[in-house]
């Protein structure tokens, strides 16, 4: 293998591969979505998606997974589209609450030694029982700036796709680029040499959770701009989509080892497996187990490339 | 040995007073009915939760996914095979466990073939079963065999036929564990894979007749679940991810692995039952409901969470 095509490099690529394959055969199958109006449909969903599968990363990087994420949106979702519209200031206080309660939820995964799996599993109830009081029948109102926001028609590019990148970037330098960034991640290598270097390992686990925790609540708040209204189940997709668009883009579930721009592309690969399955005119009833289907075979690429990496 | 340091007496002190909170309220009569009612419910419970309590033994990292999935595509099949005909019991039988033993299989393949944690094997696997039993059915609900109702849904006095079935299992499961070859292998691969290898047990033979076991039970619950409430559903599995799981946790069965005990999963289904059927007797609105079920999960498995 040549010095330039390492097991490294082929990793960081697989994903964007990945993604340009999908987008290939959609361009192909149906060339209309070539276009402006085409990609800005078709991506549509891809912000909250994105925002919900960096909230997801922030998880894994500390080994942790978290089964509550699409509860979690649905609430924000519901915060967002009746509080945040009625009275902006008790809105804002909620939201920023959700993000403490994460924080509190890393604080007491990591003080009690707790399984993230079953914690989450237990609080994603907790989120949807508040998100029904909060919200009984779907409704409420999207807030006109999230509204206006997200449907922003910016010239020449699609505003999915500059808002996605934008994101992929911002957090690629917070998290892979800075020296605080470099001991967060340090916890999910290594956490015993990171804790004998002297950082405390609950204020890294209450960091990613809360970092967590801001970015479900930014995914909810996308979500309701593009919907304009919301319900206490509006997102419970999103668990298994952020467990899955992470993963595909290169996180590797132990070890610390993550990556924010594979996981935006990861998302947006997921999202765009869907659209790619209705052209083919594949039957709806194999859509879950396409996305499986595609899971496991990156999976199996990745596990050929690290082979590769081992023997050379 | 002091009966405190037993790791299932806190689900058993749970569940008791959890039952007289609910009899105080409603009345004896009313306090055996829902006794039956969570001996019932709870057989499905313990049945799936074995599977995973051995998997989860087997230490940090294991644990199936998949079991919702499995179960629904394995009642799924069996019930549309059967067609409702009693001569067919037996053949649909096997078939349930034949897809359990091929679900067992490929799950633990992609694992060692894909050297991929367990979770992200078993979610991604259980997107394929999920998918295959929708199309398979299209989400009709066929009804199960009149026999099978009957045996599921069957009492002896106040106790459900199923539960003594499930019951006799555990006992036989209690042995298994704590004294064959196999049981003490995953006690052994739990707390150290690497000491226990080097002791010459198969460590990867262990996993995969873990991970098989696991799915055959699945396998089976969600036949008799289809019984006993009236034909396969595409969402019958859909709480049993978070009650396989919290109820080995409440069980006292160590998350960490190596340690395992099986009295503590009754003792944890019947508080999940209880727990849900208390906080509808307080006459609560759902929301409060969901929020205080999950809150109260939470805080068990923290209570219980230092000891270990």
């Amino acid at each position: 293998m040549s010095r330039y095509l390492t097991a490294n490099t082929m990793r960081t690529l697989l994903p964007a591969l990945s993604l340009a394959a999908i987008l290939a055969a959609i361009f192909y199958l149906q060339p209309r979505t070539m276009s402006y109006f085409g990609l800005n449909l078709l991506l549509n969903l891809a912000v909250p998606i994105a925002l919900a599968t960096i909230a997801q990363m922030f998880i894994l990087c500390v080994n942790d997974l978290d089964l509550s994420l699409g509860a979690f949106v649905s609430l924000t979702a519901c915060i967002t589209a009746t509080w945040l519209y009625d009275t902006p200031v008790l809105g804002v206080l909620a939201l920023a609450g959700c993000v403490l309660a994460y924080a509190a939820l890393g604080a007491l995964i990591h003080l009690r030694n707790l399984p993230s799996i079953v914690v989450t599993l237990g609080m994603s109830f907790v989120w949807v029982g508040i998100a029904v009081l909060i919200l009984p029948t779907p409704g409420g109102k999207a807030p006109e700036w999230i509204r206006a926001l997200m449907t922003l028609k910016p010239a020449l590019i699609p505003f999915p796709i500059i808002a996605v990148v934008v994101i992929a970037i911002v957090v690629h330098f917070g998290l892979m680029k800075s020296a605080a960034g470099v001991v967060l991640r340090g916890a999910g290598g290594n956490p015993l040499s990171v804790e004998r270097a002297g950082w405390s390992l609950l204020k890294v686990k209450v960091t990613m959770y809360a970092i967590s925790g801001f970015f479900g609540v930014l995914s909810g708040m996308a979500l309701v701009g593009l919907t304009t209204s919301a319900d206490a189940n509006i997102a419970e997709r999103y668990t298994l989509l952020s467990i899955a668009g992470a993963i595909l883009g290169g996180s590797e579930f132990v070890g610390g080892r993550v990556s924010p721009i594979g996981a935006v592309i990861g998302a947006v690969t997921l999202l765009l497996t869907g659209s790619f399955l209705s052209f083919l005119r594949l039957n709806p009833d194999w859509q879950i187990g396409a996305q499986g289907a595609i899971l496991i075979l990156v999976l199996a690429m990745r596990m050929l490339i690290n082979r590769s990496d081992k023997r050379s | 040995m002091n009966l405190t340091e037993k790791p299932w007496i806190w689900a058993w002190l749970g569940t008791v007073s959890i039952w007289l909170v609910i009899a105080s309220i409603s009345g004896l009569s009313a306090g055996t009915e829902v006794l039956t009612a969570a001996a019932s419910f709870g057989t499905f419970f313990v049945l799936v939760a074995i599977g995973q309590m051995f998997v989860v033994t087997l230490g940090p990292g294991n644990v199936d996914l998949s079991i919702p999935a499995c179960m629904t595509l394995a009642s799924t099949v069996a019930m549309k095979v059967m067609n409702g005909s009693e001569a067919m019991l037996i053949p649909g039988f096997l078939i349930v466990v034949a897809i359990g033993l091929t679900i067992g299989a490929f799950n633990f393949a992609l694992i060692i073939l894909l050297r991929i944690p367990p979770i992200i094997a078993t979610l991604s696997s259980s997107f394929l079963y999920l998918s295959t039993a929708i199309w398979y059915n299209r989400g009709l609900r066929v009804k199960p065999p009149e026999a099978l109702a009957e045996f599921a849904t069957g009492k002896i006095g106040v106790v459900p036929l199923l539960a003594i079935a499930v019951l006799i299992l555990t006992v036989l499961m209690h042995f298994v564990l704590h004294r064959t070859y196999f049981g003490r292998s995953i006690l052994a691969v739990g707390q150290n894979a690497k000491a226990a290898h080097l002791a010459g047990i198969p460590v990867e033979r262990t996993r995969f007749l873990t991970y098989v076991m696991c799915a055959v039970l699945a396998a089976i619950c969600g036949y008799f679940l289809a019984g006993f409430s009236g034909g396969a559903a595409l969402n019958m599995g859909e709480e049993y991810l978070l009650m396989s799981i919290a109820v080995v946790v409440i069980g006292g069965t160590s998350v960490a692995g190596g340690f395992a005990n099986l009295p503590g999963l009754w003792g944890a289904a019947l508080f999940m039952f209880l727990l849900v059927t208390m906080l509808n007797t307080l006459g609560l609105s759902a929301g409060y409901r969901l929020i205080l079920t999950g809150a109260i999960i939470v805080a068990v498995i923290a209570i219980s969470g230092k000891k270990r």
